[in-house]
């Protein structure tokens, strides 16, 4: 298992681009059409000097005098062949961007069904909100390199190899005169190309920090407030707002160094143009209007040349933030579905085995360890121990959202790792500790559990788990809003949500891990009764510090330090003195105030 | 969509007035840059004067005599790289200037708005979902102040266009009249392009938002979404908004690729128009080759900075949207005001008093009416109630994360609104029921920039039975926590999270059912650290076990906001059947069973 998120890092800009084309099979369709399209757009530019050029030679400078006629012509072709191009042009925009969109929302889709599949461990290590941004503005960032930068990129080469070749049609000696005062540019693009990659993977890092200190006062708004560290908050924010401008600063200026090389290399060539010119001019090698052409071919040359580098210094914000997405995309899926050879639980009461289970977190000693366990279909067994004995991990393990790193866990003798997905999570429901709600309506939030569900049902199942005056209590019953994450219900209430979630799901194996810790103690026992009723036709697991879950289950299973050690009803289990469980009673015991 | 683009007049000109603030606020930057985009403009045209000089002076003459003086060749060689060298200072300062004006307008706006986020309270937070603040916060604050990166440009393009012009019309009047016929086009290219993309990229900037709420609540809640294997919903509900974008996207890019080459062809088309003008006059004599070339020169330079003000235009929807949506959070009130008064400080605990306390939460939420009690000094006072009996309300109320609407609560008597800001914090602390931790180190966490020693910090985690597992971390007290404290279990977290109160020494504790995921025999062992480390403060508990209100010299019982009984956990227990139920439920349960 992975304890980190492939960043992608060390793969390079030309296969970021060729993986970045298998993940989103679109960006290829069409693109031979386009690419000619983008030569014939690419002439357009071309049109205007060479009318230029001739009609100076051929219009303007002809030996009898102005040729007014010629003139005319040569405009009218030109005017027709660049509206032509122009169409060109927009046709090959229009495609680019309907192929890079499609390609990116296969791509956005993608890697955020992906997100769902890594192990929670790694949703753990990683911050949300670099995982957001990975599917949000790491995408759009790709969008705007594909549009205005890949085939543009291409496009400028064709472009600086087209007025080379007319450049070398009229002069080589010229052609190579340009060339040799653009070679340093072209040397010390690769060393400007790594600066910047490094300047804006800076940016981007420093992008990542300020928003996860500015959420701090958003999230913990509470906390910030009523210990009064809204000053040191701040400075942590400013701190990581002006990090972060200093690094756009630097990109900034890097970017700007970079990009005005350029033009001295252009001013350089338009000098040794005409200079040389002059000088082949002597030899009778050209003619003025070559020469005069030629000023204008570097413009030519020019213009491609520093759209090119610019593209290339954009690409280094795509190439990271595309990066980034393929190296979601390219985290192996611990969990993976066997898709359709996945075997199909029957409905029905599950028998579970744990074989020789041990757990680890990658590096560390194992968690759990030389579990093995049989539970007999449609019993009730309690799971219990201290905190960080492993019991938190055990309802993981049985719920597959971990796999074990040695052993098997069974259910119906069938391993989980060959159950399809969609069977597991219809027959295997895991009720957590922290009710995670949506903001939207309680029915909605009700309704995840089963998503067709009435009101009718829904009420039902309130009134099975004696929850119909909490739902009637409401100010707008099913209606009402629970806000951001749950937050405008209290946390016990999240849990009752959690509840009926599970009780619509209807599983046949129910994992129940700290599932009412916050409610009250009527309540919870009201809850556990109407639980018991349940979990009658159904295995159920129970994770409890309260014992009283215990008390009441077929079987306890005591979990310290990583193994099972002690298994039995809860009376015998108490009865053996100087056992864990025999202390946990007690503590309990005296907790209750009981003698 | 019909609304937006009604708009989109205005915003022209509330585009303007949004560049005015960042103007007005950056003024040295913004002429340094404007400076140096001139000198840009400026050089380029001056590029094109050299050729047609070169043309004149040297190029020609040299063709026409076969002779050329080292002069004239040093002359050509200074002149170009000289502009050159002139030009990439001025491409270095404008870029460089854009850049900084528009990171300062970026980073001073993220510190005004996040200082409102510190100083709203929480009634307000409770109105704005994260997602939405947060892009306050990023992408709005980038939109705002988006068109001052093309801002030097265009102003350069302004003022290059304004010399271009006028070598034009030195060199020849009636050419550069032709020729100066591209400008009204592109004005009319730049307007339709306006009217038509405006609504569909405001549409996209929505969309944009809302893909990235949907990520984010998707991914907070990963466990519930993995556990019920509603993966493919999820994923339906993201593709559904994502494909939305995309389509907006596509409709946005077909009106840019349009725009384009429309922007590009106009100035080639009136090149090729000035020339056959151009030859026609020089065939009457009415101006030479070089005045022909110079002006078709400069129309093919002056194009491509034309498109800089499109850019710029192009720029002002986003920018408006943006600095609207920042501005309400600037604007917004309902900041809390703080007194003046500090608060007693000392060893011994403070003294609460609530009298008649009323608050109503939003309008539909459960109301805390007509409350009362007192807390004498190093007294505990357990509030106990049902789900959902406003026992976390009146928790907020004490520690005034939010003010009530009746009554007041005071400590040592004074009325917490009259405290100076951080006063209240100097007295009280309270452990809440969810715990939140910040993306720092355990350290950081207890401490938050309190001066305490280790020592101290060691101290609260015992008391709080939090010393085992943070010496087992890998780096102890330095270990860095992810967010919101993500890698710790829920039990461990509420621990850090009440050494964090401990580590204060508050004369007065709040524990608001602290300990609920913790399990007995450490809440056991907690309870009693608090019992002797917690000895002088005042302490007021949410609980429900027995063994937490055992510590507490007086019991509320809560029922629908109002207390409905106090006295001695004993004396409820004998004299309330319904707080006897509520707090034995267990014991009861066993008797059934």
């Amino acid at each position: 298992m992975s304890t980190t998120m492939d960043s992608g890092e060390e793969i390079g800009a030309l296969d970021t681009i060729r993986r970045g084309v298998h993940f989103s099979p679109e960006l290829k369709e069409g693109i031979w059409g386009t690419l000619a399209l983008a030569v014939v757009a690419s002439v357009g530019q071309v049109i205007v000097p060479i009318a230029v050029q001739q009609t100076l030679d051929r219009g303007l400078a002809r030996s009898g005098g102005p040729d007014l006629s010629f003139t005319v012509w040569m405009g009218v072709v030109a005017a027709a062949a660049l509206l032509l191009t122009s169409w060109a042009s927009y046709a090959m925009t229009a495609r680019l961007f309907s192929t890079s969109e499609r390609g990116l929302a296969t791509l956005r889709i993608k890697a955020f069904r992906h997100v769902h599949d890594l192990p929670l461990l790694t949703q753990n290590t990683e911050r949300r909100g670099a995982l957001v941004s990975r599917v949000t503005s790491d995408v759009d960032q790709v969008s705007q390199f594909l549009v205005f930068g890949g085939l543009l990129f291409v496009v400028s080469v064709g472009q600086v190899l087209i007025a080379t070749i007319v450049m070398l049609f009229y002069s080589w000696q010229l052609a190579l005169v340009v060339w040799v005062c653009f070679a340093p540019l072209f040397l010390s693009l690769r060393f400007f190309q790594r600066k910047l990659s490094e300047a804006y993977g800076t940016v981007r890092r420093q992008v990542g920090i300020m928003l996860s200190a500015i959420s701090e006062p958003v999230v913990g708004a509470a906390v910030v407030r009523s210990y009064a560290v809204e000053a040191r908050t701040q400075a942590r924010i400013d701190e990581a707002i002006a990090t972060h401008q200093s690094a756009s600063t630097r990109a900034q200026g890097l970017t700007a160094f970079s990009f005005s090389l350029g033009g001295v290399s252009a001013g350089l060539a338009n000098a040794g143009v005409l200079i040389v010119g002059i000088w082949l001019g002597f030899a009778g090698n050209i003619s003025a209007g070559e020469v005069l052409a030629f000023a204008f071919l570097v413009t030519l040359f020019v213009g491609p040349v520093q759209m090119g580098t610019q593209i290339l210094t954009d690409a280094q914000n795509a190439i990271a933030g595309w990066r980034r997405v393929i190296g979601i995309l390219e985290t192996p899926a611990d969990l993976v579905d066997p898709g359709p050879d996945g075997q199909v639980l029957p409905r029905g009461p599950i028998d579970v085995r744990f074989d020789d289970v041990e757990f680890a977190y990658p590096g560390g000693p194992p968690v759990l360890r030389d579990v093995t366990l049989e539970i007999d279909a449609g019993r009730r067994v309690a799971i219990v121990g201290e905190t960080g004995s492993g019991k938190s991990t055990f309802a993981k393990l049985l719920t597959r959202l971990m796999d074990p790193s040695r052993g098997a866990v069974l259910l119906d003798g069938v391993d989980v790792r060959e159950i399809g997905e969609a069977s597991l999570r219809r027959s295997v429901v895991l009720v957590p500790q922290e009710g995670f709600l949506f903001d939207d309506t309680l029915r909605a939030n009700v309704r995840y559990g089963k998503l067709d569900a009435t009101d009718a049902e829904i009420l039902g199942s309130a009134d099975e788990l004696g929850l119909t005056d909490w739902v009637a209590g409401l100010p707008r019953g099913l209606d009402t809003l629970v806000g951001q994450r749950g937050e405008s219900l209290s946390a016990g209430e999240r849990q009752l949500v959690a509840l009926l979630r599970a009780h619509l799901a209807d599983p046949d194996l129910l994992v129940l891990d700290e599932a009412t810790s916050a409610v009250d103690p009527q309540l919870e026992m009201r809850i556990g009764r109407a639980l018991e009723r349940l979990m009658s036709g159904r295995t159920s697991v129970t994770i409890a510090h309260r014992l009283s879950t215990a008390e009441a289950a077929d079987e306890v299973v005591v979990v310290d330090q990583g193994r099972i050690v002690q298994r039995g009803h809860h009376s015998a289990l108490a009865a053996e003195a100087g056992s864990v469980y025999s202390g946990l009673h007690a503590s309990w015991v005296s907790q209750q105030g009981k003698p | 969509m019909s609304d937006e683009r009604a708009d989109g007049r205005g915003s022209t000109r509330a585009g303007f007035a949004v560049l005015l603030v960042a103007i007005k606020r950056e003024p040295w930057i913004f002429t340094l840059s404007t400076l140096g985009s001139v000198l840009f403009g400026a050089l380029t045209v001056a590029d094109a004067w050299v050729l047609g000089w070169s043309t004149d002076h040297v190029v020609l003459p040299a063709f026409k005599t076969g002779e050329v003086g080292t002069g004239s060749l040093v002359a050509i060689l200074a002149l170009f790289l000289g502009v050159a060298i002139l030009r990439a200072v001025g491409i270095v300062a404008r870029r460089l200037g854009a850049g900084i004006m528009q990171y300062r307008m970026q980073a001073s706006t993220r510190r005004a708005v996040t200082r409102q986020y510190l100083s709203l309270p929480m009634a307000w937070h409770q109105r704005h979902p994260t997602g939405e603040l947060l892009s306050n916060a990023n992408s709005d604050v980038e939109a705002a102040w988006g068109p001052i990166a093309p801002l030097p440009m265009a102003v350069g393009t302004v003022a290059m266009m304004v010399i271009a012009v006028a070598q034009m019309l030195f060199a020849d009047l009636v050419l550069a009249v032709v020729g100066l016929l591209v400008f009204p086009a592109v004005i009319a290219v730049n307007v339709t392009y306006q009217h038509l993309a405006q609504g569909w990229m405001t549409r996209a900037q929505q969309l944009r938002a809302e893909v990235s709420e949907i990520a984010h609540e998707s991914f907070d809640g990963a466990m519930v979404v993995k556990t019920l294997g509603r993966e493919p919903e999820e994923t339906a509900r993201f593709a559904a908004k994502a494909e939305e974008l995309r389509d907006v996207n596509i409709r946005v890019g077909r009106i840019r690729a349009a725009f384009d080459p429309a922007l590009a062809a106009l100035p080639g088309l009136g090149v090729l128009f000035v020339l056959a003008v151009g030859v026609s006059r020089v065939m009457s004599g009415a101006t030479d080759a070089g005045d022909v070339v110079t002006v078709a020169y400069l129309l093919t330079i002056v194009s491509f900075p034309i498109r800089s003000i499109g850019w710029l235009l192009g720029e002002f929807p986003r920018s408006v949207v943006g600095y609207r949506r920042v501005s309400a959070v600037l604007a917004a009130t309902g900041d809390m005001p703080y007194g003046d008064r500090s608060a007693v400080r000392g060893a011994d605990g403070a003294r609460l008093d609530v009298e008649a306390l009323g608050y109503r939460y939003v309008p539909d939420q459960p109301l805390i009416e007509d409350l009362s009690f007192s807390v004498d000094p190093g007294r505990t006072v357990a509030l106990v109630g049902a789900t959902a009996s406003g026992k976390s309300t009146i928790t907020t109320l004490l520690t005034r994360l939010v003010d009530p609407d009746r009554g007041r609560v005071a400590v040592d008597g004074v009325d917490l609104r009259e405290l100076a800001a951080g006063e209240l914090a100097s007295t009280v602390s309270i452990v809440p029921q969810t715990a939140f931790l910040f993306d720092d180190t355990v350290r950081g966490n207890i401490t938050l920039g309190v001066d305490v020693t280790d020592a101290d910090v060691w101290a609260a985690l015992r008391t709080a039975q939090a010393d085992g597992f943070v010496a087992a971390l890998p780096h102890g007290l330095d270990t860095q926590l992810g967010e919101r404290g993500t890698s710790l279990s829920g039990g461990q977290r509420q621990r850090i999270s009440l050494a964090r109160a401990l580590v204060r020494r508050p004369r007065l504790l709040i524990l608001d059912d602290a300990t609920s995921a913790v399990d007995p025999e450490v809440e056991a062992r907690i309870l009693a650290g608090l019992r002797e480390a917690g000895a002088g403060s005042t302490l007021v508990v949410v609980a429900y076990r027995k063994a937490t209100i055992g510590l507490a010299d007086e019991v509320l019982h809560l029922e629908g906001g109002r207390i409905v009984d106090r006295g001695t956990h004993a004396e409820l227990l004998s004299r309330s059947p319904s707080y006897a139920r509520l707090v034995n439920a267990y014991e009861q349960e066993e008797v059934t069973t």
